[in-house]
């Protein structure tokens, strides 16, 4: 038996945000679905909640949204580059793995790590090590290692532990 | 000149899918082919979103969202594949 | 819809369009599987987001209200595409597909492979 749990109003408030204004969204925000995504957005997280795991909670929301905006603008900046290493011939090319030493250990921003190490500088994630420790990435063309695993743990990893606070 | 960009673009995506066709029928491994298909279906959603600009109508969205959903399941139903063998355990 | 919105949207497609193509020209040229993983998992993210962006302001000013619902796509394609790209590498190395022989670092690989398989040597 499942222990009974105390009854919550707002058990995850950004998720019932996210959920009110994906609603909003699809119906072009007519008045009638705010009132009916209000609802929603109370009801349905009190019949998931037994469902939710404990998740890190962004501490810093606002350094959150920046780390967002500036990974939107490394996305184009890594994609001219990817764009230049496609259109040249496969001669000069030198792909190769590489291993990134990990800090993080919770989930979320363990997941967010890894996607946008995926979506950047010309890496793809490919495997992370049992204990989470290791993350195996695949470069498209690289020019040093060193400086390639300082830059990700600066850009990227240093921001998140800052936002998530671990 | 909206019309003549429409028909620029409809042209370029035309010819992405016609090469991601090339890889999906010589790619010389199974991943290959699904990295193939995986890619034609992003570039099938644009060519709907063009065709709604084209023909000026909203409707064509939804059928966008519908590919956007199913061919992130599928992909990742073909990688449990691959990896396991099965795909539901 | 004056002369500027028309620009604007004219460029936001073509820029896309291209994009989309350069990913699928290195999907087909490029050497071996990991590389060819590259380069649709990046453009595509990009140049589906331009075109995308493209319709919602076409919608937006013909309907006269907001309609941000091809937002959803894209910020929906920006979630799935690095966890696609993820799973595909992974199966990539459980298939043990054949690497470029200019491939650095193929050890790394091997322990990644071990990682997946403990009981295979």
């Amino acid at each position: 038996m499942d222990k009974l749990r105390k009854f919550v109003w707002f058990p995850t408030p950004y998720h019932s945000v996210l959920l009110w204004l994906v609603w909003q969204i699809l119906h072009d925000f007519s008045r009638g679905h705010m009132v009916l995504g209000a609802v929603f957005a109370i009801v349905i997280p009190w019949i998931v909640a037994p469902l939710n795991e404990k998740e890190a909670v962004a501490k810093k929301p606002i350094k959150a949204v920046m780390y967002l905006f500036r990974l939107l603008i490394d996305i184009v900046a890594s994609n001219y580059d990817v764009a230049k290493r496609v259109l040249q011939s496969n001669r000069g090319l030198k792909p190769a793995f590489i291993a990134v030493p990990l800090d993080i250990k919770e989930l979320l921003p363990l997941t967010i790590f890894t996607s946008s190490v995926s979506l950047t500088p010309g890496t793809v994630s490919v495997e992370l090590s049992d204990d989470r420790t290791w993350l195996y990435v695949h470069v498209l063309h690289l020019e040093d290692e060193q400086e390639l695993i300082n830059l990700i743990k600066d850009r990227y990893e240093a921001p998140l532990k800052e936002i998530f606070g671990c | 000149m909206l019309s003549v960009a429409i028909l620029i673009a409809c042209a370029l995506i035309c010819c992405a899918l016609a090469l991601n066709t090339w890889r999906l029928i010589i790619g010389p491994t199974t991943p290959d082919r699904i990295i193939a298909v995986d890619t034609m279906y992003i570039n099938s959603i644009a060519l709907i979103i063009l065709l709604g600009l084209h023909q000026g109508s909203a409707i064509y969205y939804e059928s966008a969202l519908l590919i956007a959903l199913l061919g992130f399941v599928s992909t990742s139903a073909f990688c449990k594949y691959l990896l396991r063998g099965d795909i539901i355990e | 819809m004056t002369v500027f919105l028309e620009v604007v949207i004219s460029v936001l497609l073509v820029f896309g369009s291209i994009v989309m193509l350069i990913g699928s020209i290195g999907l087909a040229k490029l050497p071996d599987y990991f590389t060819r993983l590259h380069a649709p998992t990046k453009a595509s993210t990009l140049g589906c987001a331009s075109i995308l962006i493209a319709s919602m302001i076409f919608f937006s000013v013909q309907l006269g209200h907001v309609s941000l619902k091809e937002m959803l796509i894209s910020m929906f394609l920006l979630i799935t595409a690095p966890v696609a790209a993820h799973m595909l590498a992974k199966a990539g190395l459980h298939y043990k597909v054949k690497m470029a022989d200019s491939t650095k670092n193929q050890h790394l690989a091997k322990k990644a492979y071990l990682q997946q398989h403990p009981d295979d040597k």
